[in-house]
């Protein structure tokens, strides 16, 4: 089992505020590894460290063995190192097959390609990963005027258009309608099982996190507090500690 | 078939109105291609301002630009441009027919050229500006292009210069520019409405509605951003050799790089025909230049006052533009899905039988 993504000691300060203090953890190949913590404990500043959103102030980030904590967000993305936003960022004036159209893999664009019309069987593709996260028949709608949680979706399905090797996904369930959620976990799964895409996500619904990571590593106040598998992480004192403090439960459903 | 021939409609439109033109009112020929101008310059301010999101207010450098590099090439070619030029016209300078051809062919391909390398170089500089920032920071370099060349002696200063002079009749003169503008801006039309249709167009939009996001994607910003700029730059250049050329005599304030009128108004005809559209620009060009030039003849005196209640009006109330407002009115007519509140409100499904197109395709990946 490889590691897709190595984290050695990564420390990202704002200002007086260590969000991120000497993290270290991996990410292997084709698993689903999970990221939770309180509120503020860190979580968004380290994705955003893995893909190049900012500078850490020290350690190394290492993708497929690549030392990539010097590269730029693009050059990291076309690596295959994707990541979704938590607020979720669409193309918002656009509609969802055109979002995803764009979403294509950028890896290894020519300036002839940049003229390109998409051949058929991208928008093929495009059309049925929109079937697959259930925006089938809104794909011609803009994609500004849907609400919140399908937005979240759509962002999921560009991101699957992509092709990356590694997804990032920062709290992929909020705003969805608890209907669907088992259904997007579903989803979340057949990316990695059926896709081979592995998954790094972070997530606050505990239920949902523990039913859905091989692994999970817990956060708090930007230190790397706890690891291990689901069962081990419920019953960590530790962890039930951070999040009663922080008015969480972990049984919250 | 029927709907083929009325998308097809407009185009032909465009192109017998712009091939009858000259001949319905030969009169009006110095004017109708100004139009085109006026149209080039609509056009290509919409590639970054209206479909990518990027405000420039100096894209009239690049005309400017085009406009010297074409002069001191028809004269480069024959002797020498300090002397013609400090001469201030004194000097009767002969060019042959065959010099005038060939200095203007080349002149406006080295126009066109050398203004997309302008173009290049100051995107490395101008767009890691965002926003308002962008917006002034071209407009400072159109400013001081203008201010540089008018201390520049070795391109006559502020003095300017007079072009070579067309071997021929006036009236073929008039054709001869009224052909290469209109030749000039069909060709850019069809250029764009091309790339528009494909990836570029995606590209320029997903830049205009989350830059970050599509760097975050992976998608070449920089690169898209770069390319659209040197295709306005190109074709600015190109018609700014055209312009000069026409005119006859250059200098570069008023001529080269007006900034304030010339400048402003492809902002204004985009914004009044509907920015991000292909048609719009060609629209609000027509529009706004017949209502500048009706004014300039029916409102002597009170011309500026009513283009700026016309620039007023459109940018205050009407920020969508014609195209845009009848896009908005007419959904359907243009393939856009009309907004259905009630299938976006609607929850997707996803718990129906996993999808089998999808697994078909993972399958005959692997
Ligand atoms: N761009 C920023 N500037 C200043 N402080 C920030 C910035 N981003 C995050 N922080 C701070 O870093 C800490 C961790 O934030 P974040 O990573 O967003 O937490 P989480 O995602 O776990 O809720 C918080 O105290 C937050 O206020
Ligand atoms: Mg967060």
């Amino acid at each position: 089992m490889t590691a897709m993504i190595e984290c050695e000691g990564v420390s990202k300060a704002f200002g007086g505020v260590i969000a991120n203090n000497e993290i270290t953890l991996e990410v292997p190949e084709g698993r689903i590894t999970g990221l939770i913590g309180p509120n503020g404990s860190g979580k968004t500043t380290l994705f955003n460290s893995i893909v190049g959103y900012h500078p850490i102030d020290a350690g190394s980030i290492k993708f497929q063995g690549r030392e990539i904590s010097d590269l730029r967000v693009q050059q990291i993305a076309r690596l295959g190192l994707l990541r979704t936003f938590q607020q979720t960022r669409i193309y918002s004036k656009m509609n969802c097959v055109e979002n995803m159209l764009i979403s294509v893999p950028h890896r290894t664009q020519t300036y002839r390609a940049m003229f390109s019309k998409y051949p058929p069987d991208v928008t093929e593709r495009a059309e049925d990963l929109l079937e697959f996260v259930g925006l089938y028949e809104k794909r011609f709608l803009i994609s500004g005027n849907l609400s919140f949680g399908q937005q979240k979706l759509l962002e999921f399905a560009m991101a699957l258009m992509n092709e990356p090797k590694v997804l990032l996904l920062d709290e992929p369930t909020a705003g969805i309608n608890p209907t669907l959620i088992n259904g997007l976990i579903d989803r979340l799964k057949r990316a990695t099982s059926e896709l081979g895409i592995t998954l790094f996500v972070i997530e606050h619904n505990m239920p949902v996190i523990m039913g859905l990571a091989d692994n999970i590593y817990c956060l708090a106040n930007g230190r790397l507090l706890a690891h291990g598998p689901p069962e081990k992480i419920q019953n960590d004192q530790r962890v039930i500690n951070a999040y009663l403090g922080a008015h969480y439960y972990l049984d919250s459903d | 078939m029927n709907t083929r021939l009325r998308r097809t409609l407009p185009y032909a439109g465009l192109l017998i109105a712009g091939i009858a033109a000259p001949f319905l009112f030969p009169d009006y020929t110095f004017q109708f291609t100004v139009l085109w101008v006026m149209i080039l310059f609509a056009l290509t301010w919409d590639i970054l301002g209206g479909q990518m999101g990027y405000n420039s207010l100096g894209n009239i450098a690049f005309f400017g630009v085009g406009m010297y590099i074409c002069a001191v090439v028809q004269i480069g070619l024959y002797y020498d441009v300090a002397q013609y030029t400090a001469s201030y016209g004194a000097v009767k300078v002969e060019f042959t027919a065959d010099q005038y051809f060939t200095g203007l062919a080349v002149g406006l391909i080295a126009a066109g050229l050398g203004a997309m390398v302008f173009s290049i170089i100051l995107g490395w500089v101008v767009f890691g500006l965002r926003g308002p920032y962008f917006a002034i920071g071209t407009l400072g370099v159109a400013l001081s292009a203008g201010e540089l060349t008018g201390a520049w002696d070795y391109v006559g200063g502020g003095g300017g210069i007079a072009l070579p002079i067309y071997p021929g009749e006036p009236d073929d003169r008039s054709l001869f520019f009224y052909v290469l503008s209109f030749t000039l801006t069909i060709i850019l039309f069809f250029l764009l409405r091309w790339i528009y249709l494909g990836r570029f167009g995606l590209a320029a939009n997903a830049i205009r509605d989350d830059e970050e996001k599509a760097e975050g994607m992976g998608i070449h910003t920089m690169r898209y951003k770069t390319v659209g700029w040197a295709i306005a730059a190109f074709f600015l250049g190109i018609s700014g050799a055209l312009f000069g050329n026409m005119i006859g005599f250059i200098e570069p304030l008023e001529v080269a790089f007006p900034t304030v009128t010339f400048g402003l108004f492809m902002v204004v005809m985009c914004l009044l025909g509907g920015r991000g559209t292909l048609w719009g620009p060609v629209i609000g060009a027509t529009l706004f230049h017949t209502f500048k030039e009706v004014t300039w003849i029916y409102l002597l005196g009170w011309q500026w006052v009513a283009l700026g209640a016309l620039i007023v009006v459109s940018v205050v109330f009407f920020q969508q533009g014609i195209v845009g407002w009848v896009k908005e009115k007419w959904p359907e007519k243009f393939g856009i899905a009309v907004d259905d509140r009630a299938l976006a409100e609607t929850d997707p499904d996803l718990d129906e039988a996993p999808s089998q197109r999808l697994r078909r395709q993972t399958e005959a990946a692997q």
